[in-house]
């Protein structure tokens, strides 16, 4: 397929890009086919979603024909040229068109460090979305060379500088001519002044940049350590995990806003989360209640907050796409984030086994009790001690001391012999446990 | 094992859910059974017949693991009684109850036996002699309560055992049987 002509990359589970480091999602088109007129056997990608970064510009294939988790990718820095939209009767009844020139080997084949032949690739946008912004950010994200490093940002400046040193040679101040050139050395140096503004500017952003980078090697650092580190002292353990919790929420560099989404904003917002959930969620046993990912997701984000609605639709849209998390409201109406792996049943096995504990035979459990052998949060906790006992598996004691589940006896109780007790059964269990105290 | 009087308690008495209405069918149908079982043998056992919802019943809770039924616990589990036709609400708004260990048709049966076992088959008695005359001490309708008494023998009339008629005294009623 399209392999042949143009790099790949991988998604992630949910089918989101796997973004580089530094690297920014500026914004995205549905329904584009992607095709290269100049070359016959070039694939016609159909309808995809075009996302553009500050790095590449990805095509990603419609579900229906999922080619294993990967996507095509045009690096920007092959982008040799960004051709002008024709203005023609033909262009108005056609869907819109964005082209542009690409480097490419002579073999056709799209190549990042600039190549002998290149390539005109087309996009055609069949959505309803709007070509002209896309065209402006595509332009704006291939100008702003990020793919060049930072170093090289800081030499551009220097060169403007000595430019306008060699400008600044003094001409004597005469006639009109003498006045014009003083206005014009007035305004150069307002632009200048501007554009040192502009470079503190780009300074701060890339000593942000550096940042981030220090956060992601400081976490990659701490993630490896405690899985090499069997043992430890335990409040250095502690430590080093409360720092974890801490780095892994600070997780999100490029969150998808609705500003760079525009209409895909929920699918795509969806499968960022999905993405995201996954070791919150492995660390939480497997299931966390939406108000706490809210409050985890909001913060991972920063700033792009999102609302409730908007977290709520992201979940809803799960169910239409292939990824490992799902929705789930128990019939109290909370509602919970659980991984598909996630068992119901293993979880009604560790309850069964936790209530046939001597102490809880006898005074039974509270959802704190369950939380703690469960990990789960105790509203959670909660929600699998109602499933059990709606199974059967448990039943309930209101009292003032509060509300407790016990082993279900009645299905072995008897009414027509209620002195009875059956050998083996967990009634006798029962008896004994409570006689023996 | 437990006692409250003379009745011996199960063990599952002690065992704190009973005392919670339980909110799952399959688990609450069986509780209930185990509810009328259980209030049965206690009244037959100490010949209580009627039972108040507001009153101390001992049965309705347990010192020994400080659970009492909930006003709804009670109301359902003698609801279940009396649509099984083992008990009877003796006011609308459901506070009092009289219980029939025996339904009307068994206590008719061991009045014919306790007239047959005395020799009275064509005497004459006041309905206060039965409850509380010398012949019928030591059997079940000895202290038995006016209302059920009553209604056994209305069943008596309508088969033609016996008829009943206003006695000397305005407050009592003479039965003349004839099995």
């Amino acid at each position: 397929m399209a392999g042949a002509f143009l790099p790949s990359a991988e998604l992630t589970a949910s089918g989101r890009p796997v973004l580089k480091p530094g690297e920014i999602e500026c914004s995205l088109l549905s329904a584009v086919d992607l095709l290269s007129e100049d070359t016959h056997t070039f694939p016609n990608l159909k309808s995809g979603v075009v996302i553009l970064t500050t790095l590449r510009l990805l095509w990603i294939p419609p579900e229906s024909t999922s080619y294993a988790n990967t996507c095509c990718v045009i690096p920007l820095s092959s982008v040799q040229n960004i051709l002008s939209a024709k203005k023609s009767i033909k262009s108005m009844f056609q869907s819109p068109r964005i082209r542009f020139q690409v480097a490419a080997t002579p073999e056709g084949v799209v190549a990042e460090n600039g190549g002998s032949r290149s390539l005109i690739i087309t996009l055609v946008v069949r959505g309803k979305t709007d070509p002209d912004s896309f065209l402006g950010k595509f332009w704006d994200a291939w100008r702003g060379r990020a793919w060049v490093a930072t170093g090289s940002g800081l030499g551009e400046g220097e060169g403007s500088s000595s430019g306008s040193g060699s400008l600044a040679v003094r001409m004597p101040v005469v006639g009109l001519a003498g006045i014009l050139r003083k206005e014009q050395e007035m305004w150069e140096s307002t632009d200048k002044s501007l554009q040192d503004a502009f470079q503190d500017l780009n300074a701060l952003m890339s000593k942000a940049k550096e940042m981030v980078t220090l956060a992601e090697k400081m976490r990659s650092k701490l993630l490896s350590g405690s899985n090499n580190q069997s043992s430890g002292a335990e409040d250095e353990e502690m430590g080093t995990k409360d720092m974890q919790d801490w780095l892994l929420s600070v997780g999100i560099v490029s969150p998808v806003t609705k500003e760079s989404a525009g209409a895909l904003y929920h699918q795509q917002l969806s499968r960022q989360l999905a993405d995201f959930i996954k070791i919150p969620l492995e660390r939480a046993g497997g299931m966390i209640n939406l108000i706490d990912v809210y409050c985890l997701f909001n913060r991972a984000r920063g700033t792009e907050l999102i609302s409730p609605d908007d977290l709520l639709q992201a979940c809803s849209l799960w169910e239409k796409f292939d990824v490992p998390v799902m929705l789930r409201k128990f019939d109290s109406g909370v509602m919970v984030i659980q991984s598909k792996s996630h068992s119901d049943e293993e979880v009604f096995a560790r309850i069964a086994s936790l209530i046939m504990k001597p102490e809880a035979l006898v005074n039974g459990i509270s959802a704190g009790d369950a939380s703690r052998t469960l990990g789960v949060a105790p509203a959670v906790a909660k929600e699998y001690l109602l499933a059990a006992e709606v199974k059967g598996l448990l039943c309930r004691d209101v009292s003032p001391d509060g509300f407790r589940f016990y082993i279900n006896l009645f299905p072995e109780l008897n009414q027509e012999d209620i002195y009875m007790v059956k050998d083996h059964s967990r009634y006798s269990t029962w008896t004994r446990a409570v006689l023996s105290r | 094992m437990q006692t409250l009087g003379e009745f011996k308690l199960p063990h599952f008495f002690n065992y704190p859910p009973y005392f919670t209405l339980q909110p799952v069918k399959d688990t609450r149908e069986k509780q209930i059974q185990l509810w009328k079982e259980l209030i049965l043998e206690y009244c037959r056992t100490h010949k209580i017949f009627v039972v108040g919802l507001d009153e101390d019943f001992p049965l309705f809770s347990n010192q020994v693991i400080e659970r009492s039924l909930s006003n709804e616990a009670r109301e359902a589990f003698l609801s279940a009684l009396v649509s099984e036709g083992r008990a009877e609400w003796l006011d609308k708004s459901h506070r009092k109850c009289l219980l029939l260990w025996h339904r009307i048709p068994d206590w008719a049966d061991l009045m014919i036996s306790f007239v047959r076992d005395n020799g009275l088959e064509d005497s004459v008695m006041t309905v206060e002699e039965i409850r509380s005359g010398v012949e019928s001490r030591g059997t079940e309708l000895h202290g038995m309560d006016r209302t059920i008494l009553m209604r056994a023998l209305k069943h008596l009339e309508h088969r033609g055992k016996l008829a009943i008629f206003k006695g000397t005294s305005a407050d009592d009623e003479g039965i003349k049987f004839s099995i």
